[in-house]
């Protein structure tokens, strides 16, 4: 894990903050279950609490670990490896609760919104050598401290630097512009070097050598003027001269170099194990300079490193716990096993290990990723300037400049705390009100007699309505009243309507503008209205053709085409987006394939560059996702036409078409309705293929309200008041929305009886039978 | 009676649904030649066939063991059993909850009933970001917290909405009089419930307990947030592991896990809705 990469893994999993207090009703039964519970659990509690340590590492350096703590003497220690994407939204809900672990490994640059929540405590003793930096790298101490004081003890450094395939290339150009020569001098088919262009962590490398830095002082947008248009301007020259791939991720940079199609690549230490089982032979060397300013290229450097929470703080066992993993034993060890920069100065790299030696010098002249909170909120103003700018049709200043327009609005003040009294007054006046109608209504009689006939139904409906009102209701109701608070984690406040003022004005801005609610609105209901239209064409017409009785292989095609929906969403909505790459796309390879069968000229397209492709491309993998689910409800509905009804309607002349409108579909749409009812809300709400296959690109309009509200509370700026603000929101509309078949039903109703109460009298007139 | 359906109409049906069959796998044959290709050149390619055929991305994420105290775990094996036992109670329990409201709502009028409905479609609006720390909050307060159990209840209380919509019209399409006759034969309510109406709404069930089996099977968010340790795990938490660091390595990690978890399904979902075509 923690490949420095992961502030682009942003799903990283709902952490919308706690409620004020969940429920406070049935104190009591909670209190005699957690007597209960507590007494059950007394013998476990007389014995020492395990030490808990959470970690996201896998492979080599969870080996590592995994020795470590083999070695480590005292009480036993409970490891939990997590999802990364979990793994934020776990620690925030744990630890206040003292549920969560006692110590976590996690990267230094989420220190300063670690501690704005609270989560983190300084570390004491456990780092060794007090004020002094002790036995580690000075930089690594100063990346873990805030304020002069320490919040984590430093385990290794990571950054990237340059490989360098053996086969293809011996000597490293003396700067990053005359990597363009190579052009000539490599095979046609070879990229001289690969990197992820378009991304703000790499691009902070060559900003580097410009002198600029993402995050400016006094935690302002740093990514502006003339250091950042210079380091645009030169990657973009790099990119017109094919010297390095656009839309590069780090899939693809994986691929090339390890395929021998890359001569250079600028990568992390996570390469080198992608790497292992290939039959490249790379060396690493330090990332060149760049012409234009002399200077050498500066990643970003990551200095990961263990935490403690408050409760494992004050455990003198913890703490050592901690001086443990970060011990010179441990070092060694995770530089042999997964030969990781360590943090240490005491355990240098081994003179004869190149890739060390390496890693080491290039972290020494890395720039340490700040850690302040508001870095959070520049990756991705700053990427989207940077693919703006790359893509070209805008010029650097202006993409810039926008870019921090962005950052500032983010980071805009909360609105000001206000009393929640008038709010509680009127619902108090509101509840007094209810209550008194209900009772009023009660004390009727004719309203008892109707309670007494309902008392039979009620038996049948008591244990969902408790269990629905306890795990859905409850914690729905503290997510929507969060959405009149503001502020940090834990000191949120009351803040009134104000999310909501903010929200509907547009923060100020034009009503129609870039990101504002309306403009959002809009796209979410085109999404949601051309998905569901082809889901139910597709299942219906699928589910229809299955039902045939004489169709042969029915259970083979049913099976094979349940199959999308078989498949968790988040692999293969990442499948998806890898086929729409432009140059290396399984579409790409589509187009190709049908220029050379039919003669035409079809150019591959740069999906995600426009908004109508890169919304057709969310719309194929979400139609994709979707019908499977419209064709099985329609294949159970179908069960219900009984034979002889369509036989009948054959018997008498009915046409396939008249046989399918006027009586199979009228019989099975009691069912349909309520599934298409709700498959309109889910993709109304579609949060996953949206952030994973187009991720709002280009330059977020393909957003779409969910995945909005989800930007707000995880990747800018955890304003969860605000996020929660627009889901209270997205259920006002929804439930706008969704009383409009019901409008429509009245409408068909009416006519019905109109068109009824006109056959009738003329029934009657003809003497006729019923 | 019958009229046998013509040649070229069964010949575009099965062009049809040769066509859709296609489309359908198409992405996910390209997750699977990933996961058994050694090394993979970059190019645009169309047929999905892995290169330099290996399984060893599969061994590394079946083979995994941990020495706990009590022995050597197959980690795999257990969090396959994991995630079918709570998908399987998950179906259980949601179908269980829901076919009783559901009959009601089909056949009784009471007190609530349009509020109730309401209240039930309400829950599917609201995006569910927003209540998980409380939810949360609420388990640990239950003591439910860490464990299958309570993982198995959210994931229920989850689906029951969709359960009790599917499952309320079948219900209603199935004829009254089938009951009624019943209990003019001298049964309760009750017992006209559980031996007419419940076999009738079979197929519908069916399907409802595989809508509640397969969210539950791939969900991640919540089994993350709410389970504890590592031998408790669902597949989708230790898949996502594979996934989120090294983006490199999605499809590669991800795949084997998926060819089994694909294996098994597709057998489920087989049965499950042949039954349900068949009534």
């Amino acid at each position: 894990m923690l490949n420095g990469r992961r502030h682009r893994s942003a799903l990283s999993g709902p952490g919308v903050s706690c409620a004020p207090t969940v429920h406070a009703r049935s104190r009591w039964a909670l209190a005699l279950a957690l007597a209960t519970l507590v007494l059950l659990t007394l013998p476990g509690v007389a014995r020492a609490e395990p030490i808990r340590l959470w970690h996201a590492y896998r492979g080599q350096e969870e080996e590592a670990l995994r020795q470590t703590l083999a070695s480590w003497p005292g009480s036993p220690v409970e490891v939990l490896a997590l999802p990364y994407d979990a793994y934020a939204a776990k620690l925030s809900a744990a630890i206040p609760l003292g549920e969560g672990p006692h110590l976590f490994i996690d990267a230094h640059e989420r220190l300063g919104d670690y501690l704005q929540r609270g989560l983190v405590a300084e570390v004491g003793d456990a780092l060794e050598g007090g004020d002094g930096p002790g036995p580690y790298v000075p930089q690594a101490v100063a990346a873990v401290k805030l304020g002069g004081k320490a919040y984590g003890v430093p385990l290794s450094q990571k950054c990237v630097a340059l490989y360098v395939n053996r086969d293809l290339v011996s000597e490293v150009p003396p700067d990053l512009e005359s990597f363009a020569e190579l052009r000539g001098k490599l095979p046609a088919a070879v990229w001289p070097l690969a990197y992820e262009a378009e991304s703000a962590y790499f691009h902070a490398a060559v900003l580097g050598a410009f002198g600029g830095s993402l995050l400016g002082p006094d935690d302002g947008f740093g990514f502006v003027g003339a250091p950042a248009e210079g380091s645009l301007e030169l990657v973009k020259g790099l990119l017109a001269k094919r010297v390095v791939p656009a839309d590069a991720d780090g899939a693809l940079v994986t691929q090339l170099f390890r395929s021998g199609r890359a001569a250079f690549a600028i990568s992390g230490p996570w390469l080198a194990s992608d790497l292992a089982d290939s039959n490249v032979h790379y060396r690493l060397a330090l990332l060149p300079r760049v012409r234009a300013t002399g200077q050498p290229m500066r990643p970003l450097l990551t200095v990961e490193a263990v935490m403690l929470s408050a409760d494992g703080a004050q455990r003198p066992e913890v703490r050592a716990l901690a001086r443990h993993i970060a011990g010179a034993e441990a070092a060694r060890l995770r530089q042999r096993l997964a030969r990781t920069v360590t943090a240490r100065a005491d355990v240098p790299a081994p003179a004869d290990d190149d890739f060390l030696r390496v890693f080491t010098e290039q972290a020494a002249v890395a720039i340490v990723t700040p850690s302040s909170a508001a870095m959070r909120a520049t990756w991705e103003p700053a990427a989207q300037a940077i693919r703006k700018s790359l893509r070209g049709g805008i010029s650097e200043r202006d993409a810039l400049l926008e870019a921090k327009r962005r950052f500032d609005d983010v980071r805009r003040p909360p609105p000001p705390r206000q009393s929640p009294t008038p709010a509680l007054v009127v619902l108090g006046l509101l509840a007094l009100a209810g209550t008194f109608a209900l009772v009023a209504r009660a004390r009727r009689p004719e309203s008892r007699g109707r309670l007494r006939a309902s008392l039979p139904a009620y038996a049948y409906v008591t244990h969902a309505v408790l269990i629905l009102g306890l795990l859905v209701f409850v914690p729905l109701l503290a997510g929507a009243a969060l959405s009149l608070y503001a502020g940090p984690q834990n000191g949120q406040y009351y803040a009134g309507l104000n999310n909501f003022v903010e929200i509907l004005t547009a923060r100020g801005g034009p009503l129609l503008g870039r990101g504002s609610f309306y403009l959002v609105l809009l796209v979410t209901l085109l999404w949601t209205v051309l998905n569901v239209s082809f889901h139910v064409g597709i299942g219906l017409l699928l589910g229809t053709v299955l039902s045939r009785p004489a169709l042969k292989l029915k259970g083979l095609y049913r099976a094979l085409l349940i199959v999308p929906w078989a498949v968790p969403s988040y692999i293969t909505a990442l499948t998806w987006k890898g086929m729409f790459h432009r140059q290396f796309g399984a579409v790409t390879g589509l187009t190709l394939w049908l220029n050379g069968v039919f003669g035409t000229d079809m150019q591959p397209i740069a999906w995600f560059s426009r908004f109508s492709t890169a919304f057709s491309a969310n719309l194929a993998t979400n139609v994709w996702l979707g019908f499977p689910f419209m064709m099985v409800v329609t294949l159970a509905a179908l069960t219900s036409v009984p034979a002889e009804v369509l036989e009948a309607a054959e018997v008498d002349g009915a046409t396939r078409m008249q046989r399918f409108f006027r009586v199979t579909l009228p019989i099975i749409m009691p069912t349909l309705i309520p599934a298409v009812l709700l498959g309109a809300i889910w993709t109304f709400n579609m949060f996953n293929v949206v952030f994973l296959v187009s991720g709002g690109e280009p330059d977020g309009q393909t957003d779409i309200l969910v995945s909005e509200a989800y930007r707000w509370a995880f990747t800018r700026e955890a304003r969860y008041g605000y996020a929660a603000a627009y889901s209270v929101l997205i259920f006002v509309l929804l439930s706008g929305i969704t009383r409009l078949p019901n409008l429509f039903g009245w409408w068909r109703q009416r006519r019905r009886a109109r068109r009824l109460g006109a056959a009738l009298p003329a029934a009657a007139d003809a003497g006729g039978a019923r | 009676m019958k009229r046998q359906p013509s040649k070229l109409e069964s010949v575009a049906a099965h062009l049809l649904l040769f066509c859709a069959v296609c489309f359908a796998l198409y992405p996910v044959l390209w997750v699977l030649s990933q996961a058994f290709s050694g090394l993979q050149t970059p190019e645009p390619r169309v047929l999905p066939v892995p290169e330099h055929l290996t399984v060893q991305h599969l061994r590394d994420v079946v083979g995994q063991t941990r020495t706990t105290p009590t022995g050597t775990v197959w980690l795999f094996g257990r969090q396959m059993v994991n995630s079918l036992v709570v998908s399987g109670a998950t179906a259980l329990v949601g179908v269980v909850i829901a076919i009783p409201t559901a009959y009601a709502l089909a056949r009784f009028n009471f007190v609530g009933k349009q509020g109730g409905v309401k209240a039930l479609l309400a829950t599917q609006m609201f995006p569910t970001v927003a209540s998980l720390i409380p939810l949360y909050f609420l388990l640990n307060r239950l003591g439910l917290l860490n464990s299958r159990t309570g993982l198995v209840l959210c994931y229920a209380a989850t689906s029951v909405p969709f359960a009790i919509f599917q499952l309320r019209a079948a219900f209603e399409s199935i004829p009254v009089d089938l009951e009624e006759a019943a209990m003019v034969d001298g049964a309760t309510r009750f017992q006209a419930f559980l031996r007419v109406a419940l076999p009738a709404a079979r197929p519908a069930i069916a399907v409802t307990a595989l809508f509640a089996f397969m969210s539950a099977y791939n969900e991640f968010i919540l089994a993350a947030t709410l389970l504890g340790r590592e031998e408790m795990f669902t597949l989708p938490v230790v898949l996502q592991r594979y996934i989120g660091e090294y983006s490199s390595n999605v499809p590669v990690f991800a795949a084997p896990v998926m060819v089994l978890f694909y294996v098994l399904q597709r057998h489920l979902v087989a049965g499950l809705t042949a039954g349900a075509v068949k009534g």
